[in-house]
């Protein structure tokens, strides 16, 4: 995973590069949650392009950031997600809440 | 019933399982020719199942995780069981959003995605013994279905 602030428009890049399941879950929460703390940012960009694959757990994982960002009055969105990863976000009712971007550029004009 | 192939896996219920096992499941399954997406759904729905052996059943302590899996035509049979503590209300664990381990951030989405993704899903569980997940995928129903 790598993580990337750009200080300018206060954005925390997330760039997820593994499998979202329950044996990830807990790394990815703990380092996303120090960074969020660390950096208060306004907006999280969740970058999906190195995900290929995610269950339920990655749900839960997604939607508790997601609450902690808008908690402290920011944005999360999502970028660069897979057809198939797709899929279980949108069974899980995530694409209706956070909002989602071809790529990493569209969503830091947009967002 | 008379599977034309068939195998079968065991193995602790550790988090780093939980990838060995979806692929391969999905490895045995590759053999009717799925799809990139029906591979995908049949990853899915045993991840989650693994996922809630090893939560819900064992409460992460350690215990052991079994899976048949069963070919029947272009039919995928999966089992998987744990002898964990078992489901006390299976209606309830089923419902969308439900989850009995809130503070875990579980999304309770679990089970809708094995009964979404997969063409049929039973449950067999009792307190204290275990739990029993059976799903059945047909392979290219999709295809065939579309074909005139």
């Amino acid at each position: 995973m790598e993580l990337e602030f750009i200080t300018e428009s206060r954005t925390l890049v997330v760039r997820i590069d593994c499998e979202l399941d329950h044996h990830a879950s807990d790394t990815i929460r703990r380092k996303v949650d120090a960074e969020i703390q660390r950096l208060t940012p306004r907006k999280v960009i969740f970058d999906f392009s190195g995900v290929s694959f995610m269950d339920s757990s990655g749900i839960g994982v997604i939607m508790g950031r997601y609450k902690n960002v808008k908690r402290a009055n920011g944005t999360a969105v999502m970028v660069n997600v897979r057809p198939e990863v797709k899929r279980v976000l949108e069974i899980s009712g995530v694409t209706k809440l956070i909002p989602q971007y071809e790529n990493l550029n569209q969503a830091l004009q947009n967002v | 019933m008379q599977y034309e192939n068939e195998m079968r896996l065991e193995f602790l219920s550790k988090s780093s399982n939980e990838a060995f096992a979806r692929v391969a499941v999905a490895a045995f399954a590759s053999q009717l020719d799925p799809t990139i997406e029906e591979i995908a759904d049949i990853k899915t729905a045993v991840s989650e199942a693994v996922t809630n052996s090893i939560i819900h059943g064992y409460e992460n302590r350690m215990g052991y995780i079994k899976i048949f899996a069963g070919i029947i035509g272009s039919t995928v049979e999966i089992e998987i069981s744990d002898s964990g503590k078992g489901i006390e209300n299976i209606e309830l664990a089923m419902q969308p959003l439900y989850t009995s381990k809130p503070e875990l951030e579980r999304s309770g989405m679990g089970f809708t995605i094995m009964e979404n993704f997969m063409d049929s899903l039973e449950v067999e569980s009792a307190p204290e013994t275990g739990t029993k997940i059976c799903m059945r995928k047909t392979i290219g129903a999709e295809r065939n279905a579309q074909q005139p």
